[in-house]
């Protein structure tokens, strides 16, 4: 039953400059009196090469929503499209390649596998696959998050802030189509968010990586080119350039509830 | 504190499955050897009490449960005596025979090689238990000598019914007969003869085939008249008995057999336990370990605990609930799988002949109380340690994301396990020095200490085989390999605890199959050097035959000598002597004896030969008088030579006059032939064959065959150890199963990352599997290894008592490494089963 609803009326997309997009997303949890809709309908397209930040109060349904679009989690209906490949019709071992190959990870917290080093961390998705890093491009991601002194530590050997761009270096050095971050910096103190968001910015900008981050941290958001905001497990509102001050607001006005219901396009 | 110990318990029902089972395994096992060995007693005891009459009269030491064929008698004018007592209400003669064994109609022997084959004749004797000792049940008393009835089981077994043509084997007078079977017989009440068989004949038949035809007895019952005790009887009868023929009340004669069962019970539930015991030792590291890992992963609850107020104290007490819970459960189940083991038993020693299908299997109170104690006590000691650490968690620790347990440094376990390997080392020198059960036991302890010692240093032992494993698994299985192997080194304590599981049972298994081999290659030894004889005719198991058959084979023209061994069992200055006998003619033939001088001068009546090593024991010395204890009275032999260990299957040898002023009737155990020059081997062989054909007992072999013979019963042994042992590697596996578990839910969130940056579920079910085969390997190689240093020293100990040939099974210790590689992979099948099923992100965002 999964996505049938939308599926014959929804053509896959053709614009290859969208890097994932949602279409009528659903997803609910319990079932009769008790369901609750995590998202309601959520239908949003993310630009290849644009960094985007999806925000809203609490219980939102944003981390439902990455969670559905980078194959962590199953809708209940609705359409995921990755590139061209509606990622609603795949296997267990599909997703799992497909995470593999095309998706990048950056989590809160425990990114990294205790047991290994700075460097068999940033290699774990190529080794996992078989895969040889690019030499250059290795070079190229660890000198941009400025970890080559650390390449031997084990994780328990790097601060929050070192540890954050070890997972950023991971999920870059496959170079995927997409790479999801989930409040990537919600563990850090400023300063090393700073590091963190401008590793991800320079990303996008040098290497046209797509990043879509999840984040409450209106700061976060201000490093992005598009905020995406959910209430009630629907898209109500975007701004692109986002300024620290106007997501702000805008959250507010958010947890006021003045614009809740207000359905808004990206 | 209690009630939060409670829900604990109960919020982890998985967990107090896995380490409940440790001690329900090490529990049952404790309660299956009582419940067994209790259940023997009572058949042995209702069998002993079922054919014992009032008073029974007997050549002293003769007819006794253990005693072997006795040649003395009681002639029939004591019969006609005792019958003009007023005190006696009835007198009943009775003749018996051992080695009458019932042959099959498909011509195999009834209950195998095993038990005792026994013929009585008919009487109506009632027994003290109120119960006629025979009742027919079916069909006629048979009359003549060419008819006998069956014991009912025995019939059943065999499959013959009344009017079948029923072959038999004898020591009598005819080594092979044919009867017609007139009647079944019932014996006593309980129905059961534990495996033995049993052959009832016409009173003229059995003293016809048996005794010659005289009219003499084995012994007499005497029943007693109404309000006449038991003693009345006996006083009265006493002064009417030749000497050395003995009245003995039925109490006393039932009590003196028994205490000879239990005696012989005693033994095979001190062997038993012994084996529990090594399954209570691997049970605790279970324990030990399972607390360790739960105690690591509450941590972060224990600590909030504390913080919340809590002492020391009641963290340790909440632990040590905890276990005590889990100790009463594991107990009380164990007790019931113990029920069902016993039962296994009993399926186990009915492959040996003991056959207990009538008897009951009670659970005492005794082994309620010791199963009780023995799983509390276990796993109270096992949870002591983690409970203590548990109780150093500082509060602070809530507040932190990664909490550590404190845990003592790797050093100070390094020297503690190297202080317990010396004084192992010690305790075993001292054992060997040492003599009797006292020695064996220093022995068991050196070795536990040994064990457990190496079991501390292992994580520090252990390293390089898990690096050289590592670099293997890399090699072949890349990335997962080396997340696998990481995962077998990040706590090292938990992977050797684990592992050293496994390498006790191991060490065990091992040691055991090295002394087997040992034993094995000595046997062949000991046979190609003394055996000159060109072939043996024997019992599988020694039990012995009619002499008439060594009279054919005499007079066949292929042969040139036949020398006749005899075996019986004596008692030397209180301890058992095995004692073989031979006619010092033809010996000299058979056997190629190392032994200073001319043997036909040494070896004489009157004269005894004593294996080197039994000499050195008793401290007997060449000249020396040696009183030598039979069942029939004292018989002193001058002790004129020793002889190597493993020349012959006995410490002693006599000649075979003193086995009869012993009391013992002359029946053979082993012939051995010598061929006539000029005779070809292929007619010997057939013109013996001939004779033997008849008989399944007996068989005929070359000295090769021959050892071959023994060996399959050094393996057989070996096979039940291998089995009991398995206990302690099956909870061994447990253990692996369960640290690979309770290591999966700890790292669910490691998990949850590798599965999300695209690890796909067979490649973590490979990581899982790898990890648990590197703790099997770990486990058995060391065991292995220590198995050999063991086998080497045991060896070396016992070299003078027949083991001296040290022969190291290389391709089946190979093969039990390999083994426990498969374990692995076996004891990974859930675990990995249970982490591949991990949502991958529940598992990330888990707390």
């Amino acid at each position: 039953m999964l996505g049938a609803t939308v599926a014959d009326s929804t053509a896959p997309p053709h614009d290859h400059s969208v890097a994932a997009r949602a279409v009528d997303l659903r997803k609910v949890y319990g079932e009769g009196g008790a369901a609750v809709a995590a998202l309601d309908g959520v239908s949003v397209d993310f630009a290849a090469g644009e960094f985007t930040a999806v925000m809203g109060p609490s219980g939102s349904g944003k981390s439902t929503l990455m969670h559905c679009l980078a194959a962590l989690d199953t809708a209940t209906s609705g359409q995921v499209f990755l590139g061209d490949t509606d990622i609603t019709r795949l296997d267990d071992k599909r997703l799992t390649t497909l995470r593999r190959d095309k998706i990048g990870f950056v989590f809160q917290a425990y990114n990294l596998v205790p047991t290994l080093t700075a460097q068999e961390n940033i290699e774990l998705p190529l080794a996992i696959a078989g895969r040889k890093p690019d030499r250059a491009w290795f070079d190229t991601v660890v000198d941009t998050v400025d970890l080559r002194s650390r390449l031997s530590h084990r994780p328990n050997e790097l601060s929050g802030g070192q540890q954050q761009r070890v997972a950023c270096a991971r999920a870059l050095v496959s170079s995927p189509d997409i790479v999801f971050a989930d409040e990537p910096t919600g563990n850090l103190d400023s300063a090393a968010s700073a590091e963190v968001l401008s590793f991800l910015r320079r990303s996008v900008d040098e290497h046209h990586q797509t990043i879509v981050m999840v984040t409450h941290d209106p700061i976060a958001a201000a490093y992005t080119d598009r905020v995406v905001f959910l209430d009630d497990g629907r898209v109500v509102d975007e701004i692109r350039e986002p300024t620290a001050d106007r997501v702000l607001e805008q959250m507010k006005m958010l947890s006021s509830g003045a614009v809740a219901g207000t359905p808004a396009e990206g | 504190m209690l009630r939060i110990t409670m829900r604990n318990l109960l919020a982890r029902k998985l967990r107090l499955v896995l380490s409940g089972f440790a001690i329900v395994l090490g529990v049952a096992f404790v309660a299956g050897s009582f419940i067994f060995t209790d259940a023997m007693s009572g058949a042995f005891s209702g069998i002993i009490k079922g054919t014992t009459a009032d008073v029974e009269v007997a050549p002293k030491g003769a007819n006794d449960f253990d005693s072997l064929q006795d040649r003395r008698t009681v002639p029939a004018e004591v019969v006609d005596k005792l019958a003009g007592l007023t005190e006696a209400q009835s007198v009943h003669p009775y003749n018996q025979q051992q080695g009458v064994y019932v042959i099959d109609p498909d011509g195999d022997l009834v209950g195998g090689s095993g038990p005792p084959g026994l013929a009585f004749n008919y009487s109506d004797t009632v027994a003290i238990t109120g119960e006629p000792i025979l009742s027919l049940t079916e069909g006629e008393l048979p009359s003549g000598t060419s008819e006998i009835a069956l014991e009912e089981s025995t019939a059943e077994r065999a499959g013959y019914g009344i009017g079948d043509e029923v072959e038999l084997v004898t020591a009598g007078r005819d080594p092979t007969m044919t009867a017609t079977l007139t009647g079944l017989m019932r014996f006593g009440s309980a129905g059961g003869l534990g495996g033995a068989t049993l052959v009832i004949f016409d009173p003229d038949a059995m003293q016809e085939l048996f005794f010659t035809g005289q009219d003499v007895y084995s012994g007499i019952s005497l029943t007693a008249a109404e309000g006449v005790s038991q003693e009345e009887l006996r006083d009265a009868a006493q002064p009417l008995l030749p000497p050395g023929v003995q009245a003995r009340t039925g109490d006393d004669a039932a009590a003196a057999n028994e205490a000879g069962v239990q005696e012989i019970l005693g033994f095979i539930n001190t062997f038993l336990l012994v084996f529990a015991g090594v399954s209570l030792v691997v049970g605790t590291f279970l324990i030990i370990n399972t607390f360790s890992i739960l105690v690591a992963q509450r941590s972060r609850e224990l600590a909030l605990l504390r913080a919340l107020g809590a002492s020391k104290r009641q963290v340790n007490r909440s632990v040590l609930a905890e276990a005590l819970a889990v100790g009463l459960l594991g107990s009380t189940i164990g007790i019931a799988v113990g029920y069902l083991l016993a039962l296994g038993l009993k399926a186990l020693f009915a492959f040996f002949g003991l056959d207990l299908s009538g008897a009951s299997f009670p659970i005492t109170l005794r082994t309620v109380l010791v199963s009780y104690a023995v799983g509390l006590v276990v796993t109270m000691i096992a949870a002591y340690l983690p409970a203590r650490r548990a109780a150093r968690i500082a509060p602070v620790a809530a507040m932190r994301d990664d909490v550590a347990l404190p845990e003592s440094s790797l050093r100070r376990r390094l020297i503690v396990g190297a202080v317990m390997v010396v004084g192992g080392v010690g305790l075993m020198a001292l054992g060997f020095a040492g003599e009797g059960e006292g020695g064996l036991a220093l022995i068991g302890a050196g070795m536990l200490a040994i064990l457990i010692g190496v079991a501390l240093m292992s994580p520090v032992l252990g390293r390089p085989l898990i690096y050289g494993l590592g670099a293997i698994y890399r090699r072949v299985f890349g990335t997962v390999g080396s997340l696998a192997t990481q995962n077998s080194i990040r706590n090292p304590r938990r992977t050797a605890a684990t592992a050293s599981a496994l390498m006790i049972g191991l060490t065990l298994v091992a040691l055991m199959s090295i002394l087997g081999q040992s034993a094995s290659a000595s046997t062949d030894k000991a046979i190609r050097e003394s055996l000159t004889s060109e072939y043996v005719v024997s019992n599988v198991v020694g039990a012995p035959f009619s002499p008439k058959i060594a009279g054919q084979i005499r007079e066949l023209p292929e042969v040139e000598t036949v020398a006749q061994f005899r075996t019986a069992q004596a008692e030397v200055d209180g301890s058992f002597a095995f004692v073989g006998a031979v006619d010092p003619n033809g010996f000299a033939e058979a056997f190629d004896l190392p032994i200073p001088g001319a043997v036909t001068a040494l070896f004489r009546p009157g004269t005894v030969l004593v294996e080197e090593s039994t000499a050195d024991r008793g401290k007997y010395e060449v000249g020396d008088t040696i009183p030598m204890e039979f069942q029939g009275g004292t018989v002193k032999l001058k002790l004129t030579a020793t002889f190597p260990p493993g020349a012959l299957p006995a410490n002693y040898l006599v000649t075979p006059d003193t086995l009869i002023k012993g009391g013992l009737e002359p029946l053979d155990s082993i012939l051995f032939i010598t061929k006539q020059p000029g005779a070809a081997d292929a007619d010997l062989r057939a013109a013996v064959e001939k004779i033997t054909s008849e008989i399944p007992t007996v068989t005929l072999k070359n000295p090769q065959e021959f050892a071959a013979e023994q060996k399959e019963q050094i393996n057989l042994f070996l096979y039940l150890i291998y089995a009991l042992l398995g206990l302690a590697v099956i909870i061994a596996v447990l253990g692996i199963v369960n640290t690979l578990a309770l290591s999966v839910i700890e790292r669910t969130r490691e998990v949850g990352l590798l599965r999300a940056v695209g690890l796909s579920r067979r490649q973590l079910r490979r990581m899982v599997r790898l990890e648990s085969v590197a703790v099997a390997v770990l486990g058995a190689v060391l065991g292995v290894l220590m198995g050999i240093a063991f086998g080497v020293a045991l060896q070396r100990a016992i070299a003078d008592q027949g083991i001296d040939v040290l022969s190291i099974p290389w391709l089946r210790l190979a093969v039990f490494v390999v083994l426990a590689a498969l374990v692995g992979v076996l004891a990974a099948v859930l675990p990995a089963r249970r982490a591949a099923r991990l949502n991958v992100l529940r598992a990330i965002t888990t707390e």
